[in-house]
């Protein structure tokens, strides 16, 4: 909502400050987005007096004039106009003033004559299209008084972010409302000059009514409630005047004619939209508000054709719709300049079926977007009226008849106020006084009661419907800042703090510890998988599907990393993914849903050198599958304790718990430069409830160990965790633990064949262990590896 | 035969392993080699110098092992020389100002921090974090919290829908729906995670984001009650001089809504570009949860009362580290992650 302080004023009868009344707005709970001065550049005009104008001597169409604009000197002028006169006062630009088109005026001879500054057209100063004379000004003012202070066109726009629940800040009546509760001053609406006195607006009797000859009718009353009509002839179409121009300027509003203006005004003024429709043009004559036929269809005044269905309201005539009920007029019916007979609409179109409305065509409009929010439904036929009075007072003619259909009154509403509930939500008691002070200053109706008060709520605000929404009224109204801020005593509570935030919290700290940096992807993207949910109303076919997996979006981003030339790309992402299968189904608010499957993941990739180059080691290897496994195992060891890695056939691992494929870890393909180095990524489930480990202290060992080495040939194909699983079997009770510590491929061994060596720790719990029971239990173990897997121990 | 001698070497080796490998100082070392390869008077000089005196056999097997009782004596002190240049103040010192040995160091991602900050705040006033699914019902996002159907409130709402009433949730108050359908009160939880809304990718906005929002319940809350925590966050989270302001707003699911607004931290109040010359930036909105919630979920409205609050750990994100545009939080750009490392 554009709103203008001088109109704010206007209707407070004082003038206000730019700044404290932007601060006064949002704090009664509208952000102001924007506050701009208006017209500021004109700020070094000033009143001139043309003291005497005389023929240019070498030009026919200049005036030579001497201005008195304030100095001790009158000035010598140049003019080109051709209505300059002796005695008249126009606005002068001195030497050194930038006009609003970018000019800056220079002392300079014109055909032989200094100029010492400028006589303004409106064109010239940015108020408008008239640039064939200069501007004369009707003013008392002394020659040299400022423009601004002279013309009321010094202005200040607000851009008022107005919530959702409250039209009726979508008028500057409203707003007045508003600031006048807190200023604590009336408010009024001004009288029009020339304009003749309110007309009386007949109630029809039911559904139907007449206004000077034209039969309005609603049909569809569930989408329209109220619809109040003026018939007015004899008006001439034709430009605004000044000031109504300017109000619409003011507002960013174009003008276009004084009959459309002067609607467009009031919609402005009180937040009521109204439409003109040339009479003629209306058959029968008469209006019928109803559904739509079948097949009907409407062209509407942006030119479109629009197709209209069963649940839509219309404003039709004899011949059909002419206009869609609160949204937009129809072309056929508009108000041209050939126009003299016009019947003005000013109705009460209800807001859910006006919302459903320009949904259904995609459309939104100054008029829907106040419709959809309610309009207030008391004052149609006094906004019908006011309306009517302006358009014959910039555009002449008669009012010859007003009728206001309202078959069922909305009844107004009353709402108790308990003074206990009040200090129950808001902490502090409010003085009974004060209560009924500030719901009176915004229009409420309030009768005390003994603990509470009986609030007649006004027909503008339909956002006041129960007693929580005047315990917020009056504490907006008596300010939020003057409730104390002070901590009070409260209890904890009895919720545990969620176990996956917790685990998530524990992956972070490890994965950054592993030099892996945290990374947050879109979980939006483009169709990679059948599994994944779509989006049914995307942005963009880009954006259209929840992703399936976190390690497809890490890929691209490694890509990201490698367009930047960057080589070591390291991350790590805690994320959801979804499945379209497999989710739950659940009932909420009585109905089933069926939800997708969704799980929380954490998933790393690494590319690039393993540890970051130093002088002493200027090219360290790059990272390969066995640093991968090391954050697989560390991701594991966090978030699925107990669970197996094992070969996944991909060339990569998978982790299992139980039955269940809880991650994977494997190399990546992806979109790689040549100087880049290979990419590795894993991806595992964070459970909603990660057993916590506890470690159960086993006694430090208190007698030696004997260690031996064993070094051995595994055919192609033997695997080593296959031979280790089986050291370990037959080696018994006294193997502690054995470590693979070297590998072995190439002469004078086969092709495909490789040594293998393990470390093996023997020890005893209660005793020094002998060497030879040492060498047993391993002649034991590597006599079982020969025999299951075909490996030969090699010597040394 | 030479049993002597090689007795003698042996023991040699021994002693000289030993005392070269405790010594402390430059000076001891010299002593040491002085003592043992000394030309005049060096232990193994001596019995080199008895080789002439035996006969073949023996001088090959005593010249064999006193020459590698040499060998092993002078790797013992090189090693040893070595062991002492890298101490402070040896003329062989290292050059302390050559760069460390690197490990690869990562960083928590800045929303991440940002969500730390705020959450570690009022954690220590007594709240849990509770979580829950990213596509949730229609009822869950909108109805139960008190959105009337066909209400231009679900506009600033742009939702993005995967069917059937199934939809991406467009904040994070479905997770107090659901904590106050499973739990009693006194409820004190945050609720952070990820949700969407269907804007356009660009310097401002993203059509994934974060949220994180906190919900109070129980007998006896009031507005101060939240004015006072949400006070006391803002000034443990910025400064504790800073001013901070409510604003009247709207919000469906409270009431009566607010905005909370704190000193702009660029200017400290007095106006500028980036507070628009307010003083004032924006910093989360909040309120009393609205009784018709608390019908939706079974609690009595008439007992229980609780407030809420929600704000957007990106766009603080965004404030607190400087950066600008939205996406560059969507990049994973390690040049910028780095910096990053050790921050909290």
């Amino acid at each position: 909502m554009k709103a203008s302080l001088a109109w704010l004023s206007e209707l407070l009868g004082t003038p206000l400050d730019p700044a404290d009344t932007r601060d006064r707005i949002a704090m009664l709970g509208s952000p102001v987005d924007a506050m701009d001065t208006l017209h500021a550049e004109l700020g070094s005009i000033v009143v001139g007096l043309v003291l005497e104008a005389r023929r240019h001597p070498n030009a026919d169409r200049l005036t030579l004039t001497r201005v008195d604009a304030g100095g001790p000197e009158p000035l010598s002028v140049v003019c080109g106009a051709p209505n300059v006169a002796a005695g008249h006062k126009y606005p002068f630009a001195p030497v050194g003033t930038v006009l609003p088109g970018g000019l800056k005026l220079d002392r300079r001879k014109i055909r032989g004559e200094v100029s010492e500054g400028m006589l303004c057209s409106a064109r010239e100063l940015g108020l408008g299209e008239d640039g064939e004379g200069i501007l004369e000004l009707t003013t008392d003012a002394a020659p040299g008084t400022r423009l601004l202070d002279v013309m009321p066109i010094a202005d200040t726009r607000y851009e008022i972010d107005v919530s959702a629940n409250r039209p009726d800040l979508l008028g500057h009546e409203g707003l007045a409302r508003d600031l006048g509760a807190v200023l604590q001053r009336a408010w009024r609406l001004p009288a029009f000059p020339g304009a003749p006195e309110p007309p009386r607006v007949s109630r029809a009797a039911g559904t139907s009514g007449e206004a000077a000859g034209v039969r309005i009718t609603i049909e569809d009353l569930a989408g329209c409630p109220r619809y109040t009509a003026a018939v007015i002839r004899g008006v001439t179409v034709g430009p605004s005047p000044r000031w109504l121009k300017d109000r619409l300027a003011a507002v960013g509003s174009r003008s276009i004619s004084n009959v459309v203006d002067a609607t467009n005004y009031l919609m402005f003024e009180t937040g009521q939209p109204l439409h003109a429709f040339d009479l003629k043009t209306v058959r029968g004559p008469a209006i019928v508000v109803r559904r739509p036929k079948p097949g009907e269809r409407l062209v509407t005044l942006d030119g479109q054709t629009r197709e209209l269905q069963a649940e839509m309201s219309v404003i039709a005539d004899a011949g059909g719709p002419t206009g869609l009920a609160g949204v937009m007029g129809g072309a056929g019916s508009e108000v041209t300049p050939a126009t003299t007979d016009i019947l003005l609409e000013c109705a009460y179109f209800d807001p859910r079926s006006t919302r459903r409305m320009r949904r259904a065509l995609g459309m939104s409009t100054d008029a829907s977007y106040r419709f959809e929010r309610g309009v207030d439904p008391d004052a149609t036929a006094v906004r019908l009226a006011r309306a009517a009075q302006l358009i014959v007072a910039v555009a002449g003619g008669r009012i010859e008849g007003c009728v206001d259909v309202y078959p069922q009154p909305i009844a107004p509403r009353t709402v108790f106020l308990r003074d206990a509930r009040l200090a129950q939500v808001l902490g502090v008691t409010v003085a009974r006084a004060d209560v009924e002070r500030v719901l009176t200053a915004v229009g409420c109706v309030v009768a005390p009661k003994e603990d509470r008060y009986a609030v007649q709520v006004p027909s503008w605000r339909p956002d006041l419907q129960r007693e929580v929404d005047l315990v917020e009224e009056v504490a907006r109204l008596v300010g939020y800042d003057r409730f104390p801020d002070e901590m009070r005593p409260y209890r904890v509570g009895t919720i545990p703090d969620a176990a996956s935030e917790r685990l998530a919290d524990r992956l972070r700290e490890t994965l950054t510890g592993l030099g892996l940096h945290e990374a947050v992807t879109l979980p939006l993207g483009p169709r990679v998988s059948d599994a994944q949910p779509m989006v049914i109303n995307p942005l963009s076919q880009e954006e259209a599907y929840l992703r399936h997996d976190l390690l497809s979006g890490l890929a691209r981003r490694v890509e990201h990393n490698w367009r930047q030339m960057t080589r070591d790309v390291r991350l790590f992402e805690i994320g959801h993914v979804f499945d379209k299968a497999g989710g739950k189904r659940e009932t909420a608010g009585g109905r089933e849903y069926a939800l997708p499957h969704e799980e929380n993941r954490v998933a790393g990739v690494i590319t690039g050198a393993r540890r970051p180059p130093h002088w002493s080691d200027s090219a360290p290897p790059d990272a390969d599958l066995f640093d991968l496994r090391a954050l697989l195992e560390s991701a594991v060891a966090l978030a699925a304790p107990g669970a197996t890695i094992a070969p996944g056939g991909d060339g990569g691992w998978q982790v299992r718990a139980g039955d269940a494929v809880i991650g994977r870890a494997l190399e990546l393909g992806a979109d790689r430069p040549a100087w880049a180095a290979p990419l590795f990524g894993f991806e595992v489930l964070v459970p909603e409830d990660a057993p916590v480990r506890t470690p159960n202290y086993v006694p430090v060992p208190a007698w030696p160990s004997v260690d031996r080495d064993v070094a051995l040939l595994l055919p192609a194909g033997v695997l080593a965790g296959d031979v280790e699983a089986t050291l370990r079997d037959a080696a018994g009770k006294l193997l502690e633990r054995l470590r693979v510590f070297d590998e072995y491929r190439g002469p004078p061994l086969a092709p495909g064949e490789r040594s293998v060596a393990w470390r093996l720790v023997f020890r005893a719990a209660d005793r020094t262990l002998r060497e030879e029971e040492a060498d047993k239990a391993l002649a034991r173990a590597v006599k079982a590896a020969e025999e299951r897997h075909g490996v030969r121990r090699r010597e040394a | 035969m030479a049993g002597a001698e090689l007795v003698a070497l042996a023991t040699l080796g021994a002693e000289a392993e030993a005392q070269i490998r405790s010594a402390q100082g430059r000076e001891a070392l010299q002593q040491l080699r002085t003592d043992y390869l000394g030309r005049k008077a060096g232990r193994l000089t001596a019995i080199l110098k008895t080789l002439p005196d035996l006969d073949p056999a023996s001088r090959r097997s005593v010249g064999q092992r006193a020459n590698a009782a040499k060998a092993a004596i002078e790797g013992w002190l090189e090693e040893a020389e070595a062991r002492l240049a890298t101490a402070v103040g040896g003329a062989t010192a290292a050059d302390l100002t050559m760069p460390a040995r690197q490990v690869w160091r990562g960083a928590r991602h800045p929303v991440t921090l940002a969500m730390d900050r705020v959450t570690t705040i009022f954690r220590e006033l007594g709240f849990t974090r509770y979580v829950g699914a990213e596509a949730e019902t229609e009822w869950h996002n909108f109805g139960a919290l008190n959105f009337a159907p066909d209400h231009p409130a679900q506009d600033a709402h742009d939702t993005l829908y995967l069917g059937d009433g199934v939809l991406l949730r467009t904040h994070t108050s479905p997770l107090q729906i659901r904590a106050m359908l499973a739990h009693q009160p006194p409820i004190r939880i945050l609720c952070p995670g990820m949700c969407y809304r269907k804007d356009p990718f660009d310097a401002s906005h993203s059509p994934a984001f974060q949220q994180i929002e906190g919900l109070a319940v129980d007998e006896g809350i009031t507005f101060v009650d939240l004015k006072a925590t949400l006070t006391w966050w803002a000034r443990r989270f910025f400064r504790p001089e800073t001013k901070v302001r409510f604003r009247p707003s709207f919000f469906p699911f409270t009431e009566p809504s607010a905005e909370m607004d704190v000193e702009c931290q660029i200017c400290r109040g007095a106006g500028c570009a980036t507070c628009k010359q307010t003083g004032w930036s924006e910093m989360l909105g909040c309120g009393m949860v609205d009784p018709a919630v608390f019908e939706n979920v079974g609690l009595d409205p008439e007992r229980y009362t609780g407030w809420a609050f929600g704000m957007g750990p990106a766009r603080m994100a965004q404030q607190l580290f400087g950066i600008a545009d939205m996406r560059l939080l969507f990049d994973a750009d390690v040049r910028l992650a780095a910096q990053f490392v050790d921050a909290e």
